[in-house]
């Protein structure tokens, strides 16, 4: 699915995007029931280093500082992040950190943030993006990933054949959408019908303000992730347990 | 994997009061050996879980001569192993007996 | 539990119980889901590997200078300190725990994370990833709701991957030299892009790419400690008992032109060495070898200073 095609079902009441020389997309639209929208996003494939995620950081921090509270809308389909030396030495962990942390600071000033993950995403740039909004909607073409199978096979000693049988009958390692849509990280999965993109979008939009990160409980209805909601929820009953006593 | 399980009788019970104790680490070349109270009088327990197969044999021998030295009874060792060397195994078991008997 | 571990011992050497053993005031330690509760990986046999009673993280409570404090502890020596299923939402529960203040008049203000980690651990990594994802989001709810996580790195296994963006999301960071800090690591650097781009077998190079020294010098760090378990329980505290910095706009348009700032200045540098000369420190070429005495009094001298993070 090209960009155009998503913008064009998404957002049948209009838009207007501009995408610069790092795929970095900023624009506004409009849903089909007329909510106003920020868009931002990463596309083209384009891996996320440091001059991607302080440009990404900047039109999501100066949304909240703008202060009308539309939702904002992003669109990703990077790769994993930048591989290079000059980045890692200017911090970038500070720079998917800061973007994460301005996603998270979107959500805790009240404004709606919406992933919608239409092509690659692995990694860190995956933790920075997608996964830093509050509900994450996969279309076809959706690749999110933590590492590649033969990288894989490469630090765990086996053999890709024996990798590839395993990820058969468990959800908890190998790449895809329906692995990490089962352990919780995806809330929804859209078919390849885009006619009704706008009617989901909207239906999205129209929800409460809950924004609780239930990934984890997710995670474990799936049947995906059975231990993760669980083990959390026993350490903080512990933590807040013990000090009563 | 492979898991191996040994019951013993002690000449006594361990001194000290300490409930529990956990030393060293699930490593190449190491083990971790979780140590428990349990009421069993003077018998002992050794739990094994072990990522090197077939070697009941050198096992049984060295908890056997631990719990002929330090005389652990009323406790249960648990261990997980990453391939650690026998001596290594016994200096680990005794460490947690140690650190059991002089717990508060 | 565990022995006593002098506070003068090495931080890099310790095991992570050693390290809170050393880091909370004596004997103030209370664990939460403790090895004897056996919550073990669930994936790690199908791998055949051996676990660990823990997952390789130690969390609870304890008093750090007499005040609460709660605290996670990953141990780099299993499994590389990765964030598994159970291991990551270990860390994940104890930050809910501070950001709900569940424990009522004497609920913990502070959360210490003594991070010592490759990352995400491969066998399971879509619950790692997940985790990592989760934990991030609390530490950003915690930090609301007006506390303080505090990183402290000087392990092993350094703060790599997720862990490496988890340690730039707390409020305050404490490095050692050893305290590597990076998403990818140099290995998987050279694999995707060659030997040219990366030498990871170059040591000194790794050291001034991603080591505890260069983060300190340019922002990545808020304390540079020697590598001794009593120098960190002393930058804890100290950063402890500071008041929280809120955690608003204000604070991450702050860290935002920190952030371009840097890109501005040091955009162009491929060693620690340019960023190093630019500083007009004496010598750059030797920041990797000073002693730490003499490294501190420079950090003392020449570090920003800031809460911009």
């Amino acid at each position: 699915m090209t960009l155009d095609e998503l913008a064009e079902a998404l957002f049948t009441g209009g838009h207007a995007l501009e995408q610069d020389d790092l795929g970095v997309v900023a624009g506004n639209a409009t849903s089909g029931n007329g909510v106003e929208l920020r868009v931002v996003g990463i596309v083209g494939g384009r891996p996320l280093g440091v001059d991607a995620a302080i440009r990404l950081s900047r039109i999501v921090l100066e949304h909240v500082a703008g202060g009308n509270g539309a939702p904002l809308l992003m669109l990703v389909d990077t790769q994993s992040q930048k591989m290079a030396r000059r980045d890692e030495l200017l911090g970038l962990n500070e720079y998917l950190a800061h973007l994460s942390k301005s996603l998270a600071l979107a959500s805790l000033e009240g404004v709606r943030t919406i992933g919608l993950l239409y092509g690659g995403a692995a990694a860190g740039a995956f933790i920075a993006t997608a996964l830093s909004t509050e509900r994450l909607v996969a279309v076809p073409g959706a690749e999110p990933s933590v590492m590649d199978l033969p990288s894989i096979a490469r630090v765990t000693k086996l053999p890709l054949e024996r990798l590839k049988e395993m990820a058969g009958t468990t959800p908890i390692f190998a790449p895809g959408l329906d692995h990490l849509a089962a352990t919780g990280a995806v809330a929804e999965c859209w078919d390849a019908d885009r006619s009704g993109y706008a009617a989901r979008l909207d239906a999205l939009l129209s929800e409460g303000g809950e924004v609780a990160d239930r990934r984890d409980e997710l995670g474990a209805e799936r049947k995906g992730r059975l231990r993760a909601a669980e083990i959390a929820r026993r350490v903080r009953g512990e933590a807040s347990g013990r000090a009563r006593s | 994997m492979e898991t191996l399980s040994f019951s013993l009788r002690a000449e006594r019970v361990l001194r000290g009061t300490g409930r529990q104790a956990i030393v060293g680490v699930v490593a190449s070349g190491n083990l971790e050996v979780l140590a428990e109270r349990i009421e069993d009088g003077t018998g002992c327990r050794v739990e094994v879980s072990t990522a090197a197969e077939g070697f009941g044999d050198v096992w049984k021998a060295v908890v056997g001569d631990f719990v002929e030295r330090v005389s652990p009874g009323g406790v249960c060792f648990s261990i997980n192993d990453g391939g650690a060397r026998p001596d290594t195994v016994m200096l680990r078991l005794m460490q947690a007996a140690r650190v059991l008997e002089s717990a508060s | 539990m565990s022995a006593r571990v002098p506070e003068r011992g090495s931080w890099l050497e310790a095991s992570a119980r050693a390290r809170v053993a050393g880091l909370l005031d004596a004997n103030s330690f209370t664990e939460f889901l403790g090895p004897e509760q056996r919550e073990m990986s669930p994936h790690l046999s199908l791998f055949d590997l051996p676990r660990a009673f823990d997952d390789g993280v130690v969390v609870g409570r304890g008093k750090l200078g007499g005040r609460p404090v709660f605290v996670a502890a990953q141990d780099g020596r299993f499994m590389g300190g990765t964030f598994g299923e159970i291991s990551g939402s270990k860390i994940v529960g104890l930050l809910r725990a501070a950001r709900d203040g569940a424990a009522g008049d004497d609920a913990p203000r502070t959360v210490l994370l003594l991070l010592d980690t490759g990352g995400v651990r491969l066998q399971e990594a879509n619950a790692g990833e997940l985790a990592v994802s989760e934990i991030i989001r609390a530490i950003a709810e915690a930090r609301r709701a007006g506390i303080t996580v505090i990183a402290l790195v000087g392990g092993k296994a350094g703060a790599f991957g997720g862990g490496g963006i988890i340690t730039a999301c707390c409020s305050r960071i404490v490095v050692s030299r050893h305290g590597r800090i990076s998403v990818s690591g140099p290995e998987v650097i050279e694999t995707n892009q060659g030997i040219e781009e990366f030498d990871s077998k170059d040591r000194a190079l790794v050291w001034r790419i991603t080591g505890g020294r260069t983060r300190w010098l340019t922002g990545g760090a808020d304390r540079y400690v020697a590598d001794e378990i009593r120098a960190f329980r002393e930058a804890a505290m100290a950063l402890g008992a500071e008041d929280a910095a809120p955690f608003d706009l204000f604070r991450l348009q702050a860290e935002q032109s920190r952030l371009e700032q840097r890109l501005q200045v040091d955009g162009d540098s491929r060693d620690a060495t340019q960023i190093w000369t630019r500083r007009g420190l004496d010598e750059p070429e030797r920041v990797g070898d000073m002693t730490e005495h003499d490294f501190v009094v420079l950090a003392d001298r020449e570090a920003p200073n800031h809460d911009a993070r």
